[in-house]
């Protein structure tokens, strides 16, 4: 996938922005399913949180949480670019997405452990 | 496979989830201590108005977003083109959203 | 650096459009040396069939751009020392256009867009007018000047990965000709501009990932266009025109 004119900053950006995006759009049906126990199947819906205090569920759930705050600041970053006066530090305004979206998963992560 | 309204769509119900998607950081940062149980989660939610508002305009942001994105994802990378890619859009808005619907009204309905 | 090497081994598309292969070539390595010349020496002393196109020799008409070891360079100006890998060499034609044979690409496809971004003149006088003053200064003179230094080489519109998934878009050259029009005080079609840069093929579909900025061997910025396009439609989609 990575072929010799993909190599620049800003192609990795837009890559993590499609794959998260498209990892978070499939999340949501399951997400959304889950919740909706919580009127049909309480017990259930436990049981699910059970589940989820397994540490490789909570660290997947970290891959959520960055994911979003990636798609989010990233997609910010896009809407600055497109609707605000040009800016040529692009590629560190893209940095700082990705950072602010690893603190905020990092911040999570600590709380959930 | 973006016209413009379909972009201003996009972009619209980007900047609309971008304070409810802080907003929902910032309730997983501070729920997820302690463990997640579904009395916790309707203990909060069950019965707000506050919640019910929040939560669907998410459901209705999210769909059409979604379903945007989706779209241009098929369309580039699998070809869908036509009345093909027009369903495809309107089922996944309509499928998210009545998935997202219904989590909605169970944990905010009392 | 390993160009110190007498010879450089260098594999070339052969083909069209159907079918193809690379070949290999030994080409002797010289002190200055571009990949243009490389190309010609190969027609001239090992296959006069080899096809490929180029004229001024020295980056000004934009037609001996090629895929340079998987870049799109302008191959008259790029030197091969900058892009040898191991001493080698692969050129290929032009990414996202029909190949006619070997290096030479139908550059079709890319004027027809050029024409449907409404990338033309539109007349805001008629030759009995005066001449319409510009001030050199204004801020609209000043982002036309962005991107009158296109020489539609193509090397854009084959970086850009959303003109290889989507038949329809435009593409970075044709849109910025469309912005460079939009800001002229001279032109007079600015709505037309914005209708044609608005459909299913339109600037909105561009993902901003910049390919085009990165290799415009002119440093134009195309993405920086697409993206002042953008920001002119969405405002004439608030103000209701469209």
């Amino acid at each position: 996938m990575i072929r010799p004119h993909r190599t620049h900053a800003l192609w990795y950006a837009f890559i993590l922005h499609r794959i998260s995006g498209v990892a978070l759009a499939l999340f949501l049906p399951v997400h959304f399913y889950t919740l909706a126990l919580a009127l049909t199947d309480p017990e259930r819906l436990d049981g699910f949180f059970r589940w989820t205090e397994l540490a490789v569920v909570k660290f997947a759930e970290f891959g959520l949480v960055f994911l979003l705050a990636l798609h989010m600041f990233g997609g910010l970053r896009l809407m600055a670019l497109e609707w605000l006066p040009w800016s040529d530090r692009q590629k560190t305004l893209a940095a700082g997405a990705a950072a602010m979206s690893f603190l905020i998963s990092g911040v999570f992560l600590l709380r959930a452990i | 496979m973006l016209t413009v309204r379909l972009y201003m769509l996009q972009r619209i119900t980007a900047l609309l989830m971008a304070p409810l998607v802080l907003g929902h950081l910032a309730v997983m940062i501070y729920a997820v201590q302690g463990g997640l149980s579904a009395a916790e989660i309707l203990g909060r939610t069950q019965g707000s108005v506050a919640w019910f508002l929040f939560y669907g305009c998410f459901v209705v942001a999210v769909s059409v977003h979604a379903a945007i994105g989706l779209r241009v994802v098929v369309h580039e990378l699998m070809g869908l083109k036509g009345t093909l890619l027009e369903l495809f859009t309107w089922a996944t808005a309509a499928g998210l959203f009545l998935l997202g619907g219904r989590a909605v009204m169970a944990v905010t309905l009392s | 650096m390993s160009s110190d090497a007498d010879e450089l081994e260098v594999s070339v598309w052969r083909g069209d459009n159907a079918s193809g292969r690379f070949e290999d070539f030994r080409v002797p390595a010289q002190e200055n040396q571009t990949i243009l010349d490389v190309v010609s020496w190969i027609q001239q002393h090992r296959d006069p069939t080899l096809s490929y196109r180029y004229a001024c020799r020295v980056g000004m008409c934009g037609s001996c751009a090629m895929m340079v070891n998987g870049v799109p360079r302008w191959t008259c100006r790029t030197h091969v020392k900058v892009a040898l890998k191991d001493n080698r060499i692969s050129i290929g034609p032009l990414r996202n256009l029909p190949v006619i044979k070997d290096l030479a690409t139908d550059m079709d496809p890319f004027f027809d867009k050029w024409v449907a971004a409404e990338g033309m003149h539109h007349p805001s006088r008629t030759r009995d007018d005066a001449i319409e003053q510009i001030n050199p200064e204004d801020a609209s003179r000043q982002e036309a000047n962005k991107g009158i230094e296109c020489i539609n080489c193509s090397v854009c519109y084959a970086a850009c990965d959303t003109v290889a998934g989507n038949d329809d878009y435009l593409g970075p050259a044709a849109l910025q000709r469309a912005w460079t029009l939009y800001n002229d005080a001279k032109d007079a079609g600015k709505l037309n501009i914005l209708e044609a840069v608005s459909g299913k093929g339109g600037c909105h579909n561009c993902h901003s990932q910049g390919g085009c900025s990165h290799y415009c061997p002119n440093d134009l910025n195309p993405m920086a266009a697409i993206a002042g396009l953008k920001r002119a439609s969405a405002l004439s989609f608030f103000k209701g025109r469209k």
